[in-house]
């Protein structure tokens, strides 16, 4: 699909959004780690690792399917 | 324990409030399926590219948009209830009632769809049989999307009005809108593409409620623990257990139910005859990848009980207080439906609930883009075309196509208000289903692989199985003692009545298109070629490896399938 119409592939649009997500979720379970919000298990700081993990998915998905200049 | 703070939010009109950090996450998913479909729009010019996105998608594409096109707002709200409902009973849906009809999909149904070159399911039977009977077909499942949209519309506004506190219409409208406008830029394309963001949005944002679910409860022996304790007597935790007997389970239905109402004939009507998830197959780029995409769905589909039933189990453990039918809800309290957004605000905080709410949302979207484009598709080709007007370029059939969406998107809103009056929205999605889909399999298997099959064995005994289901549903909701005749038993309950009525209007509309075929001419099997089984050439796939053949992955398949029977028995 990508070649024949030099489309981006969805998985860097995947990517892209994952990226955005985690450095917003990190970011707040750092900046708010000594305010646990108002939930069940919330000393397990979530927030903190399931945003590293979309960092990572994200950052790897942008890093595979990146637009490049020429088709492979 | 740090306790949830449910019941003041609750008390105040909605479950929880959104952080900015919450808000902002939702606007930045609004922003990019608006930003995907208006990138998209320069892809879409020509009828192929609209409606069948090209026809150049890649295995895992295919498969992910086949798996995610099911995986609305519907599924995840609607499931999760009927877990916390009936238990772990509603995971056959997802197991039995899915995985053996996408592998019979992919190996023995696929080529058929496939090498035909059909954009559609009622394209097929007018290849293979008639107008009349394509035309029957295309608008039974207009009627059936647009309902279907309805459903997904409401869920999506539950899910607003729970949790956020809004305004059940403003809901309705401003998300579907954006939905439409998506997708009348991107088509098909459009739907995929959202389908596959979505796919990762679901699972990112939903999986926290099992991990931390499980880690609260103490594991899966501790969830059941809590189970028995909170509701003694009752066995929600076996797949096969209780299904000896339609009064030993909380679903009242009995075992032949799952077997040949669900398994053989819903199940499989769904997956194999429902144009909404068939249309992404067909937008493989090749035979190979459009057999491997219900496959690759396949496996996924087996894990997504992790996801919606799960958090229904954990709900009926954790949760202090009781869901109840949305029927009998009096305020304070909450209903079956509501479930799944109940556990997200246990478990997440700002931010991971931002990301879960944007999961339905995502959901919501999902669902909605693949009804109107499945819509847009069978009413442009197999209504439009082929009734109103026939030789038109093929750009006046994308701007129909375009204008469809819309005008369905529309139609469907009036459909989401007709579902509001129902106790549980899954309940009207099963009975939707045996009116359409349980008689279509029946014309569609019976014209793949019995070449005997006429065009008017085909139109009859679709008509007759339609209308039988039909009249069977009017004659148990008008006198309720029907019921054990429909469902073989008197303690059958609305679930086992669905499958029941299923198993019945397919065999009616085999029994009288087989009846009719053998009494009308059949068609000169010269004609039937690449359309029927035995008059097809099968492409052999003896020179590729055993891992790249599509029936080595089936197999795996059935054996993971066989094994959780056994696991969770």
């Amino acid at each position: 699909m990508a070649e024949r119409r030099r489309m981006i592939p969805v998985w860097f649009f995947v990517g892209v959004l994952l990226l955005i997500y985690g450095v917003l979720i990190l970011a707040d379970g750092i900046i708010e780690w000594n305010h646990l919000p108002d939930t069940v298990l919330a000393n397990l700081h979530s927030t903190v690792w399931w945003g590293a993990l979309l960092i990572v998915i994200g950052a790897l998905f942008v890093h595979l399917f990146r637009p490049r200049k020429s088709s492979r | 324990m740090m306790q949830f703070a449910l019941v003041p939010a609750a008390a105040a009109g909605k479950l929880i409030s959104l952080s900015p950090l919450d808000l902002a996450i939702i606007v930045i998913y609004f922003i990019a399926v608006l930003g995907i479909g208006f990138y998209l729009k320069n892809f879409a010019k020509s009828g192929e590219d609209f409606f069948i996105a090209g026809r150049e998608m890649t295995a895992w594409v295919a498969g992910l948009s086949f798996l995610s096109a099911n995986l609305g707002s519907l599924e995840l709200l609607g499931w999760a209830g009927a877990a916390y409902q009936y238990g772990i009973l509603a995971a056959h849906w997802y197991w039995l009632g899915a995985i053996p009809a996408m592998l019979f999909l992919a190996i023995i149904m696929m080529p058929f769809y496939y090498i035909s070159k059909t954009h559609s399911v009622p394209g097929y039977l007018n290849l293979r049989f008639d107008r009349a009977t394509s035309g029957l077909s295309a608008v039974t499942f207009a009627v059936m999307t647009i309902l279907m949209s309805g459903v997904n519309m409401y869920a999506m506004a539950v899910v607003m009005k729970v949790v956020l506190g809004w305004n059940i219409h403003f809901s309705i409208w401003v998300s579907s809108l954006t939905v439409g406008v998506y997708v009348a830029m991107g088509g098909l394309f459009s739907a995929i593409f959202n389908e596959v963001l979505q796919f990762f949005l679901i699972w990112l944002g939903a999986l926290l409620i099992p991990i931390l679910g499980l880690v609260e409860t103490g594991g899966w022996s501790g969830m059941v623990a809590r189970i028995h304790e909170n509701f003694p007597g009752v066995d929600l935790t076996h797949l096969w257990r209780g299904l000896g007997h339609f009064s030993t389970n909380p679903m009242g239905i009995q075992w032949t139910g799952i077997i040949f109402g669900l398994t053989a004939v819903l199940g499989m009507g769904y997956w194999t005859t429902d144009f909404l998830v068939v249309q992404r197959v067909l937008a493989a780029k090749d035979l190979r990848s459009a057999k491997m995409a219900p496959i690759i769905g396949a496996f996924f589909k087996m894990a997504v009980p992790f996801i919606v039933i799960l958090p229904g189990l954990l709900a009926l453990s954790v949760l202090p207080y009781h869901l109840v039918p949305q029927d009998v809800m009096r305020p304070g309290q909450h209903s079956y439906n509501e479930v799944l957004p109940l556990m997200l605000a246990r478990y997440c905080g700002p931010g991971l609930l931002g990301l879960g709410i944007t999961a339905l949302v995502a959901g919501f979207m999902s669902g909605m883009a693949g009804n109107v484009s499945a819509f847009a598709t069978v009413w442009t080709y197999d209504i439009y075309r082929v009734f109103f007007r026939k030789d038109a370029s093929d750009s006046h059939y994308v701007s129909m196509g375009r204008w469809c969406t819309l005008i369905g998107l529309i139609v469907s809103i009036g459909a989401a208000y007709a579902v509001m009056g129902f106790a549980s929205i899954m309940d009207y999605v099963q009975a939707l289903f045996s009116f359409f889909i349980a008689p279509l399999f029946g014309t569609v298997i019976l014209g793949m692989l019995w070449k005997r099959t006429t065009g008017k064995g085909a139109f009859w005994g679709l008509l007759a199985g339609t209308l039988s289901s039909v009249g069977m549903f009017l004659v148990v909701k008008f006198y309720p003692p029907a019921i054990s005749i429909v469902a073989l038993s008197s303690h059958a309950k609305m679930m086992a009545e669905d499958m029941y009525r299923a198993l019945w209007s397919w065999l009616i509309c085999v029994g009288v298109t087989v009846g009719i075929s053998l009494m009308t001419r059949p068609r000169p099997a010269a004609e039937l070629a690449g359309l029927v089984y035995g008059e097809t050439e099968l492409p052999s796939e003896g020179h590729l490896p055993l891992v790249k053949r599509p029936i080595f992955w089936a197999g795996v398949a059935m054996v993971l399938l066989l094994a959780l029977q056994w696991i969770f028995w």
